[in-house]
This record gives structure tokens, C-alpha cells and sequence, in this order.
């Protein structure tokens, strides 16, 4: 059964949490025959991920107008499929995965330019961040990890995130935050599983030796502690 | 395939495989029963975890008013455009 004619439609559009429109997806599974019908439920479950649907794609591409294109063409090509949703209750996911492969067919067109340098320095491919908040002499300051992430900022994350090559980024997206495994990457992108593993061991290391940097910088350590790591 | 019995670094080896689920369930079990009774390896796993539920917070930003009403109209084109409209 299709959602066009299987959802009753009772939100009104308009702003709503996430758990109210998941609430109301559950109990309107009846008939959304009418246009208006469908655009009022589509735009209650739009609304409800809205905020995450653009942080993902503003972390996907870096650049917020590019962001909102992305989105806009989401948005466009899930009403177009909106037949295809089998299952309403999980139109989120649906919906993550046209962004993200929105972006992909876009990324591969713009694959065919020259390709960005993706090498690092040996010492960030095997950076461990755990290991260098339990060496022994960060314990004079307590519990480095629970400093670290008490700490840890969200500008942080994304500043270390975005500093990433794009194909490092992309990779760690799919899998970490999406959780396709490793075949399902390599099938999205059109590369070997083993360039999937490849890139994103180094994406983590990079991130991870990223947010040692910016940590030290804040002070985590002791006074001195971030001109030690200076190259 | 795994050892029955693998050592920290074995165990470390395959820590990501581990935590992206790449792992068949016999080999996933292993593990498990290495994290149940080894501290250091369980630490290194919840560091990762949480470093990983931190960054996927860092992927929602506020969706800017301009975008809101950017996808208004473009809701309101393809409801009128919609065969049945």
C-alpha cells in the first residue's frame, strides 16, 4: 500500500517536533488522497528533520548555498517518489538517503575535475586520539577524556569536519553517521571496499588529530601544552 | 576469522569493523567477551562511541528562515503541479 493511499493527514503543516509528527504519522495511516493531503503530511514529516536535513547537508557540501540547493532538490525528488515510500514510518531515513545521494550524483559530475591531493603525513593517517588523552602525563590534570569532551564544542566537530578532503568526509558520513557498511559505500561512491576502508581510517585519523590540535589550543594539558605540538 | 581467545591488539585491530558493524555475529561474540572482562579495550570502544554520537549531534545546524521559505514555494509549485491538483 502506498502512502498516497494509505495516510490520513490531521497535522496542519507548520512547525512541530520530530516525536509529535512521528506520533501523528502513526495514527493518520488511512488516506492522503488529495494533493493538499499529501503536501500537508509530507511538510509536517519535512519539518520535524528539517534542522538535521540541512546540517547534513551543510557538513556534506561546506557551503550553506550549496546546502539549501541540495536540500531544494531533495525535497523535490521525494515528493516526486513519494509513491515509493512503502513504509511511512520511515520516511526519515528515506529522506537522508535522497540527500545523500542527491549529493553523490553531484559530487560524481564533479568528480571529473581534477582530483583534490589526499595524502597526509604519516603521523595523522595512525593519529589515535584516545591514546593521547591517556598518556600518563596528562593525568596531573585529572580525567583528560572527561575534560576533552566536556570541552568538546560543536563548532569544533564541525570546523574538523569540514577540514576534511571531501572524499574523507563522505565516507565518514556514510558510514559513521548514516551507517551504510562498507559495500553499500563503495556501491554509493563507485570505488573498491578496500578505498573505503583506506579513506576512512585516514578521514578518522585527520579528525581525530584535528580535535587534539584545537583541544590543546583550549588549554587541555596545562599551560604550554599546545605549542608542544607545533610542527 | 578471529581467534577464540584474541589478544588487546587483535581485539584493537578490529575495533572499527566492530563498531560499523562489519563484523558476522561469531566474530562479533569475541569481542564481546573480550570487552566484558578486558577494561582497557572496553574504554577505547566507549571513547569511540561517544566520539561518534558527538559528531553525529554536530550534523544538525538550524535550517535557515531563507531555506524555510524557499521550500514553502517550492511545495506550493509542486502541489499545483500535482496531476490531481
Amino acid at each position: 500500500m502506498s502512502l498516497a493511499s494509505s495516510c490520513v493527514v490531521t497535522a496542519q503543516g507548520g512547525s512541530t517536533g520530530r516525536h509529535e509528527a512521528q506520533r501523528e504519522g502513526a495514527m493518520t495511516l488511512h488516506s492522503a488522497s488529495s494533493p493538499r493531503q499529501r503536501r500537508q503530511w509530507f511538510q509536517a514529516r519535512l519539518e520535524a528533520v528539517m534542522d538535521r536535513l540541512y546540517g547534513r547537508a551543510l557538513r556534506l557540501t561546506r557551503h550553506p548555498d550549496d546546502a539549501e540547493d541540495i536540500v531544494a532538490e531533495t525535497v523535490t525528488r521525494a515528493w516526486a517518489r513519494l509513491d515509493e515510500l512503502r513504509d511511512p514510518e520511515r520516511f526519515e531515513g528515506w529522506l537522508f538517503h535522497i540527500l545523500t545521494t542527491t549529493f553523490i550524483s553531484d559530487w560524481r559530475r564533479r568528480r571529473c575535475r581534477p582530483q583534490a591531493d589526499l595524502s597526509l603525513d604519516e603521523a595523522q593517517e595512525t593519529f589515535c586520539l584516545y591514546e593521547r588523552l591517556h598518556q600518563p602525563f596528562l593525568l596531573w590534570w585529572g580525567s583528560a577524556e572527561e575534560r576533552f569532551f566536556n570541552g568538546l564544542l560543536k563548532e569544533e566537530l564541525e570546523r574538523a569536519l569540514d577540514d576534511l578532503a571531501e572524499e574523507f568526509r563522505l565516507v565518514m558520513v556514510l558510514v559513521e553517521v548514516e551507517g551504510h557498511t562498507y559495500a553499500e559505500t563503495a556501491g554509493l561512491l563507485g570505488i573498491p571496499v578496500g578505498t573505503v576502508r583506506s579513506r576512512l581510517s585516514r578521514a578518522r585519523g585527520q579528525l581525530q588529530h584535528r580535535l587534539w590540535l584545537q583541544a590543546r589550543e583550549r588549554g587541555l594539558g596545562g599551560p604550554g601544552a599546545a605549542e608542544e605540538e607545533a610542527p | 576469522m578471529m581467534p577464540r581467545e584474541p589478544s588487546c591488539e587483535e581485539v584493537m585491530a578490529r575495533l572499527f569493523d566492530y563498531l560499523d558493524r562489519e563484523l558476522e555475529a561469531p566474530d562479533r561474540a569475541v569481542i564481546e567477551r573480550h570487552l566484558a572482562r578486558c577494561h582497557a579495550c572496553f574504554g577505547r570502544v566507549e571513547f569511540e562511541r561517544r566520539l561518534r554520537a558527538r559528531l553525529d549531534e554536530a550534523m544538525a545546524s538550524r535550517a535557515p528562515p531563507r531555506l524555510r521559505r524557499r521550500l514553502e514555494r517550492l511545495l506550493d509549485e509542486l502541489e499545483s503541479s500535482h496531476p490531481d491538483s
